[in-house]
């Protein structure tokens, strides 16, 4: 494949896999979870890459994983002790982001991680780092994660997909009929967390929030069901990357600013122009 | 280090930060009772492109100039928040987040832009990423000064409306106060409070600086003055001496260190804290239980 197939593949997966997660962090009403995560997932890869001393796709995913976690859990136990829950999120993601960056600006400074890059992501490096896989041949180290992060998502969303419509739109009947709801919601935050880390080679620590919330919020507008809203949002993501890299292309800037920018248009046009839910739509027929 | 701490230049920019810290820990308070804590990071993101716009305008780095570009991106951003919740059934924490990536990503297209025409990381813009105190000069400082001593008065002039305002809305409204008025007084100053950290602690951790030192002052009084004066205290003292640690390393960026700072003053807080401190509430809970017990036990006796 040729190198700016390996970029669009690759800015597809994001979209596709970050839009099917973010459906239910728009109906969970956590979507700033996402933005927590995202920021906290750093201190995890950068002290993965401390540990194992190198920038390795099992490592990074694991240290990503816990360091999501951990933030889950903490931003849970601080709300225990009467913290206001977006401020016990706020001191919580901030703190572990500033370590996360001073650790990298005192000790990982001049390896292959730098403020920079986890910050903004650099797709176009992507196609550089290969490696080899049975039957797929040489594929970039990100995408072949990004695929199976894609994998992992697709299953437990199938998997679970009757546990997941209870416990997010009804918590109590769920707990009631005695669906583990705190097990499932530490489970969602782990997909949440895989999921940002895989994206985080190619979109960066900011952009995969408009990444996770802009395609789900834009779905929203559309439609009543989920699945409808899983698959709308997916298409959003995918189109949203696309869209971002021609204007990238177009005005030759950074390819993840534009597609998180992408998934801003996206949402205005839904805002605007949803049959049921935008504003000219309630502007004709107020009062419903 | 120490040959740096004493040359003037240096003097006014902890003296800047300092002054920082204080006005975002009052702020800070003001969102805390708000419940909009989470506003000011969404706000401090949304600043970006309009930090990069006034830069490619006027082709230098004027922090007046830059400060009112960021200033005007992030009440379009506090705007634009407000509609999608108003018009549609986002909810407000995916609207934040939304504007906060979207315009976010903007400012990285332009700063990519900014970075190309200006040759290299020339324009320096990249230090409004993550805070740079080193890079301010005496007209910044100035900038800064004035500014958080203008959010400083409004505070202060107006607290017996601002009182009224946060705590008892329906009796404000009784009294002839202008709800709006003072909604678009308290966006006003949250955006000041923002835009004026941006160069020392940079666009990402801006809202640490007003959420952590608000949070750790509830832990020690339960009086609303008191809780600013404090909350002003931590503020200042993180901005001081995340400064000053920065300084010693060549180049380290100063917001995360201010940031660290003030997340020791929250744990320290959290944990001695003497409002539902976490010791001392595990001393009152046995205290409690022996008191049951020895309740219970007397009772027992008696019958």
């Amino acid at each position: 494949m040729t190198y700016t197939a390996w970029i669009l593949l690759t800015a597809a997966l994001v979209g596709l896999s970050c839009g099917l997660i973010g459906v239910f962090l728009i109906l969970r009403k956590t979507a700033m979870m996402a933005d927590a995560i995202s920021h906290t997932v750093l201190l995890g890869i950068v002290l993965a890459f401390l540990v194992t001393k190198e920038v390795s796709g099992p490592a990074m995913l694991l240290g990503g994983i816990l360091a999501g976690l951990i933030t889950a859990l903490l931003v849970q136990w601080l709300q225990s002790l009467k913290v206001q829950h977006d401020a016990s999120m706020g001191i919580v993601f901030t703190t572990l982001f500033a370590i996360g960056v001073i650790l990298i600006a005192t000790s990982a400074g001049n390896a292959h991680l730098d403020v920079q890059h986890a910050l903004m992501g650099e797709i176009t490096f992507i196609p550089f780092h290969t490696i080899t896989l049975p039957l797929a041949g040489d594929i970039p180290m990100a995408t072949a994660l990004l695929m199976i992060v894609l994998f992992v998502v697709l299953f437990f969303i199938a998997a679970f997909y009757k546990e997941w419509k209870i416990t997010t739109f009804d918590p109590a009947l769920a707990a009631s009929i005695g669906i583990p709801v705190a097990a499932m919601h530490y489970l969602f935050m782990g997909l949440v967390s895989v999921t940002t880390v895989a994206s985080f080679d190619a979109v960066g620590a900011i952009m995969v929030v408009a990444m996770l919330i802009a395609p789900a919020a834009s779905a929203y507008l559309w439609t009543d069901k989920l699945s409808v809203m899983l698959i709308l949002s997916g298409m959003f993501g995918v189109s949203a990357a696309f869209t971002g890299y021609v204007i990238a292309a177009w005005l030759d800037t950074s390819i993840s600013g534009s597609m998180a920018f992408a998934t801003g248009i996206f949402f205005t046009v839904s805002f605007i122009f949803s049959p049921k839910h935008g504003v000219i739509a309630k502007a004709v027929k107020p009062a419903v | 280090m120490w040959s740096l701490l004493i040359t003037s230049n240096t003097q006014w920019v902890f003296f800047s930060t300092m002054m920082l810290g204080i006005a975002a820990g009052v702020i800070g308070c003001l969102s805390y009772w708000k419940r909009q804590n989470l506003m000011s990071d969404a706000l401090s993101h949304a600043a970006l492109p309009g930090v990069v716009i006034a830069f490619l305008l006027i082709g230098e780095k004027n922090l007046l100039v830059l400060v009112i570009g960021a200033a005007v991106s992030a009440i379009i951003g506090a705007f634009s928040i407000q509609w999608i919740t108003t018009w549609s059934r986002i909810s407000e924490d995916a609207a934040m987040g939304m504007i906060l990536a979207v315009f976010y990503g903007l400012g990285i297209m332009l700063l990519t832009i900014a970075n190309r025409s200006f040759g290299g990381n020339q324009s320096g813009l990249d230090s409004f990423i993550y805070g740079q105190a080193a890079s301010m000069v005496k007209s910044d400082v100035m900038t800064m000064l004035v500014l958080a001593f203008v959010v400083l008065l409004v505070v202060f002039l107006a607290y017996k409306e601002w009182k009224i305002f946060l705590f008892d809305p329906q009796f404000a409204k009784g009294i002839g106060l202008s709800i709006r008025g003072m909604s678009i007084l308290y966006t006003s100053v949250l955006v000041i409070a923002i835009v004026i950290g941006i160069q020392a602690v940079g666009v990402i951790l801006m809202a640490a600086l007003l959420i952590i030192p608000a949070v750790s002052a509830r832990y020690w009084t339960q009086s609303f003055r008191m809780m600013l004066m404090l909350s002003a205290l931590f503020g200042g003292v993180s901005g001081l001496f995340g400064t000053l640690i920065s300084a010693t390393g060549k180049s380290l960026p100063t917001g995360p260190f201010i940031v660290v700072v003030a997340a020791a003053i929250f744990i320290i807080s959290l944990i001695l804290g003497k409002e539902q401190g976490v010791l001392l509430h595990y001393f009152q809970l046995r205290m409690q239980r022996k008191k049951a017990n020895a309740i219970g036990t007397k009772e027992r006796s008696i019958t």
